[in-house]
């Protein structure tokens, strides 16, 4: 089935929660309301057998010169190995309130992708068994890719200030 | 409950009677810089919890702040084996992304270089998974014939490992005579060599005991992990975007996917030594084929500076510099976003673009193949031997470049 029709099936089954519909260069994005998000890609998995979750991320829209709804949204690219079609969904997040239900339950392989979106992006995925920092240290300050997050900064994470320390008291041993 | 001696060695008290231990991150199995934290019960592993990010450098996040041309070298650093693959999969992305023509002759170039990444970097794989298991003599044999290849990548871009030889809507140089040659030569004699390390491997009975029922994953887990690849594919699901959404010139080759059953450890390594024949022959198909004709596209935004007669080179305010300028005054800078995924040796690299119209990726998110391969490492490390999980990440295949970014 073409993922364009794939999106409009979506959409008798969720009218409600159906944003709009997109196609660009042949590939289909459907932004869809977060609240129902779980029962969404759960209806996409068994009914379309899409079972192969590509990616997951998020976007910060903070200095997007396009129209947009909120500031966060978060990216899954579904993928049917048996028909081989493509669609994206994208979830809005509000900046006051970024936190959107976790597709851990649907694939394990989820977890890890929404700890990065997590660590890098701040927002918070409901239910996740564990929800941690993953790329950046456990103690660090801000959230990356996130497009106020200052480029520079005017001082050192406090782990390289003990990692300093540290360095400076084994220089009374000669190596 | 814990006290702490100086080694960070957490010793247990009371009830809990675990033993903590932390493997890496300058561990010679990890393949790099990665840490897992083992709980043991004896030499069984009760909790495995891989702990990564020691190799961060924000690529997604210089990604937005340079041209689309300027974002080639970084793929270069992502799976550093294998580099050539990676700046293939970029370009691909990027040309759908901005509606980039590439010329045949420059496909096949590029079906051919990847081809050749593939098979150097299932040789550093098998050379290095092999001696981890305790096959010394392979991991000699290995890096013979990566050496053939990786002259050959110096001959053709200057370059043995950080490539950066595709452009937007091309290539950079040409391949010569001599290269053809030297691949034909390479391509004559590869076949015997795959015999060659079978035989070491195959009758070994130490390789066999240790990879043969190791590590197995079925194949509904294996998706349920996003395992993708080698890997996904030794679990019996077949699944190559090379056949699936056919990128550069592959709907025009002629080869199979190898698919294993059984889904363990040694599933797994047949499916990346059946995989070599099949990058040989594709190989060979592209000697045989290669069409003449240029290597860049017409309207290929270039990053080497001027020199093509009516060729218009205007500053560009919004992107801010000359370098990337289109010719033909079409708007490439266009709105939108795009998913585009390449298979690279270590499984599926996908690109996801967003485009604001600035000349640089708004958002640009790299799914690694080797991040989700050791996130699934917790599960499928879970209630195996210490000795086990070293065949485990040897044969996951994993580059830390690549999972960290």
């Amino acid at each position: 089935m073409e993922p364009i029709r794939i999106a409009a099936r979506l959409q008798e089954k969720f009218p409600d929660s159906i944003l709009g519909i997109i196609e660009h260069r042949g590939q289909v994005t459907t932004s869809v309301a977060r609240t129902l998000i779980v029962e969404m890609i759960q209806f996409l998995k068994t009914e379309h057998q899409m079972n192969h979750l590509n990616c997951l991320c998020g976007v910060d829209n903070l200095h997007r010169t396009a129209h947009f709804v909120e500031r966060f949204e978060v990216i899954y690219q579904l993928y049917s190995m048996e028909n081989r079609t493509l669609l994206r969904l994208k979830a809005p997040v509000p900046e006051t309130d970024p936190a959107i239900d976790s597709i851990c339950g649907l694939w394990t392989g989820a977890n890890w992708l929404e700890r990065e979106t997590y660590d890098l992006f701040g927002i918070v995925f409901n239910n996740h068994p564990n929800l941690k920092r993953i790329l950046t240290p456990d103690d660090w300050q801000g959230h990356p890719l996130r497009k106020d997050y200052a480029l520079k900064g005017d001082q050192e994470w406090s782990g390289f200030e003990q990692l300093k320390e540290k360095a400076a008291q084994l220089k009374q041993f000669e190596f | 409950m814990t006290k702490t001696t100086t080694l960070d060695v957490q010793v247990a008290d009371g009830a809990d009677d675990k033993y903590r231990l932390k493997m890496g991150p300058q561990h010679p199995a990890t393949h790099g810089v990665l840490r897992v934290d083992l709980e043991l019960d004896g030499e069984t592993i009760d909790k495995c919890d891989p702990q990564v990010g020691y190799l961060h450098r924000g690529f997604e996040k210089l990604a937005e702040h340079r041209t689309y041309a300027q974002n080639i070298v970084l793929t270069d650093r992502l799976d550093y084996i294998a580099a050539m693959a990676n700046n293939v999969g970029y370009c691909v992305a990027v040309e759908k992304l901005l509606a980039i023509d590439v010329p045949p002759r420059a496909q096949f170039i590029r079906v051919m270089v990847c081809e050749m990444a593939r098979i150097s970097s299932h040789l550093l794989w098998l050379a290095t998974h092999a001696l981890d298991i305790g096959a010394m003599t392979v991991f000699l044999y290995c890096f013979r014939e990566r050496e053939v290849l990786l002259e050959l990548f110096a001959e053709l871009c200057g370059s043995r490992l950080t490539n950066t030889y595709t452009r937007l809507g091309g290539v950079r140089q040409d391949v010569t005579h001599s290269i053809m040659l030297k691949l034909q030569r390479f391509v004559d004699e590869f076949p015997d060599h795959i015999a060659e390390y079978e035989t070491l491997i195959d009758t070994n009975r130490i390789w066999l005991k240790r990879t043969i029922g190791i590590g197995p994953i079925s194949a509904d887990k294996a998706v349920d992990l996003c395992l993708t690849g080698p890997s996904l594919r030794g679990s019996g699901v077949d699944y190559d975007i090379r056949q699936h959404v056919p990128y550069a010139a592959y709907d025009q080759m002629d080869f199979e996917v190898p698919v294993g059953e059984t889904g363990d450890t040694y599933a797994r390594y047949r499916c990346r030594m059946e995989e070599f024949r099949q990058s040989n022959n594709i190989l060979r198909q592209c000697i045989e084929r290669m069409p003449p004709g240029p290597i860049l596209g017409k309207d290929a935004p270039d990053l080497i500076m001027p020199a093509k007669p009516g060729r218009k080179i205007e500053f560009d305010a919004v992107a801010g510099n000359a370098l990337i300028k289109l010719i033909d005054n079409r708007d490439l800078y266009m709105e939108g976003d795009v998913y585009v995924a390449t298979e690279v040796p270590k499984g599926e690299l996908g690109f996801y673009f967003i485009s604001d119209g600035m000349g640089r990726p708004y958002r640009m998110h790299i799914r690694s193949p080797s991040f989700l391969h050791i996130g699934a490492l917790a599960t499928i490390g879970q209630g195996v031997m210490i000795a086990d999980l070293i065949a485990i990440i040897g044969t996951l295949d994993v580059v830390l470049g690549e999972c960290d970014r």
